[in-house]
């Protein structure tokens, strides 16, 4: 209990002083996740909305597939992405493995399914209440994914947070195609594995206060905005 | 003049999953004045106006829109209950440009100008969703009209507005027209038929059983359905 209780004033003491190390993982940390979750909103937010709005065969299947791929252990993930970047594999050529690259593109292909079924439902929903007015005012396909993106801006930040705190939080994905490499590709989540392991609890202690302060900050951004959207906007 | 008139229901009939809503509706309008569709519930009225509209195919027959090729943007609709936007006012009343390839700041002073006519100006920078029913109505009136359509199709635009709020609407329906605009309407409101419509369209049993002008409508009804309709006894009416 001693060990305990000392691990947790070391780590505290770390975080006051700005530990080099501890900034550093953390830096990266927030780096690789915003990147890939930048893209995964550029990709995945208007994914969604066209499968929530547009009429093709295959769409019923298409949904189907990304709920199944929301659910995908991160591991798995990462095996995919390895085979992909790996020397031999289709994207070998680009030289990514064990970079920060590798791991955004980890995070992208974890996170996509995920913000893409969010803005699906979303959209859905307001597509269901306003299709038959939108097309009396003859707007076009693409008018009308873009009126319901913006208009669902709300819940759908909700899912660029979900989004975040998946990539955040994720450990195998980064772990296979980054090789928590020192001062390369060592992120919290991977650190704090480390460390755990090797018996450092002050800095996975340290590192995982930072990663909780983190999640439950966009948990709670999440609910405010809720909250104010309802209050605003009806 | 546009082309969109005479608007012409060519047997028109809708039977969805075998039910039978139109039988042959044939009917021809101008491209003045105020239409009022009375008729029963469930008599298919909606239906028709969403025909007119070109959001529902008819079964059997045809709906020709004059010489166009079909309904364009020169065509608008307010439905019974309009959809607002989580945006302001002035975004919803505005909305309806956004289809006509003008440009944001057009938009904008357009819809502040319209907000002026309808009443709301005051209200711009609100949340449509938290408005009245009544004031959701204007709104989507001022919508539809900021398009400057040729024919308007407004679905009951006063059901459940208390004498202040039908009024407000029927005005602003009124200057609609006296714009150029042709207007068919749908209204359970025989008093408001008489003070709008131009002509009357009964509608019962999946047909039209009358289109007259308003005055002949109500003074010498010729089928005795629309008789027992103008007098409320429509066996249908107390049924359920
Ligand atoms: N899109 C649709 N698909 C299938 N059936 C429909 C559709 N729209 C309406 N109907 C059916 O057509 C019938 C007539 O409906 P409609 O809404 O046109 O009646 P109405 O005359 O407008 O009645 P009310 O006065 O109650 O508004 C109803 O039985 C309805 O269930
Ligand atoms: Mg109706």
């Amino acid at each position: 209990m001693g060990g305990l209780g000392a691990a947790l004033l070391e780590a505290l003491d770390r975080l006051l002083r700005l530990d080099a190390q501890v900034v550093e993982i953390v830096a990266l940390s927030l780096r690789v996740s915003l990147t890939a979750v930048l893209l995964g909103t550029l990709l995945g937010l208007p994914l969604g909305a066209c499968l929530a709005v547009g009429r093709f065969p295959g769409k019923q299947a298409a949904a189907v597939m990304m709920t199944a791929m929301m659910g995908l252990p991160s591991v798995v993930v990462g095996v995919v992405v390895y085979l992909a970047l790996s020397r031999s594999g289709p994207l070998g050529a680009l030289g990514l493995l064990y970079s920060p690259g590798a791991m955004v593109v980890a995070q992208v292909v974890l996170v996509l399914p995920l913000m893409a079924a969010i803005s699906r439902q979303v959209v859905e929903d307001a597509w269901r209440e306003y299709a038959e007015e939108l097309q009396a005012m003859r707007f076009s396909w693409w008018a009308s994914v873009l009126t319901l993106l913006h208009d669902c801006r709300h819940s759908l930040l909700v899912a660029v947070l979900a989004g975040l705190g998946r990539a955040m939080s994720e450990v195998g994905a980064v772990m296979i195609v980054g090789g928590n490499i020192d001062h390369a590709t060592r992120v919290m989540t991977t650190a704090i594995a480390l460390e755990t392991s090797k018996g450092d609890l002050p800095l996975a202690l340290a590192l995982g206060a930072v990663l909780l302060t983190v999640i439950l900050v966009i948990n709670g951004l999440a609910y405010a905005l809720r909250v104010w959207a309802r209050g605003r906007f009806g | 003049m546009s082309g969109l008139f005479p608007l012409a229901c060519k047997a028109v009939g809708f039977r969805p999953n075998g039910q039978e809503v139109l039988r042959g509706v044939d009917l021809v309008l101008g491209g003045e004045g105020i239409t009022v569709v009375l008729g029963p519930n469930g008599a298919g009225k909606s239906v028709l106006l969403r025909m007119l509209c070109g959001l529902l195919e008819p079964t059997s027959g045809s709906v020709q829109w004059g010489s166009a090729a079909g309904p364009g943007r020169e065509v608008a609709m307010v439905f019974q209950h309009p959809m607002m936007l989580r945006d302001t006012v002035l975004a919803n009343v505005a909305l309806a440009l956004k289809a006509h390839a003008v440009s944001g700041r057009e938009r904008r002073t357009r819809g502040r100008a319209m907000l002026a006519r309808i009443g709301l100006e005051d209200r711009a920078e609100q949340s449509a969703r938290l408005l009245s029913g009544g004031e959701r109505q204007r709104l989507a009136l001022g919508r539809a009209w900021l398009t400057r359509p040729r024919l308007l199709l407004l679905d009951e635009p006063t059901a459940s507005l208390d004498p202040s709020g039908v009024e407000a609407v029927e005005r602003i329906i009124r200057e609609i027209r006296t714009d150029g605009t042709k207007v068919v309407m749908t209204t359970h409101n025989l008093g408001q038929a008489t003070r709008l419509a131009d002509d009357v369209v009964f509608l019962a049993e999946g047909l039209v059983r009358e289109h007259a002008p308003v005055q002949r409508f109500f003074a010498r009804p010729v089928s005795p359905e629309a008789r027992l309709f103008i007098k409320g006894e429509l066996p249908w009416h107390v049924g359920f």
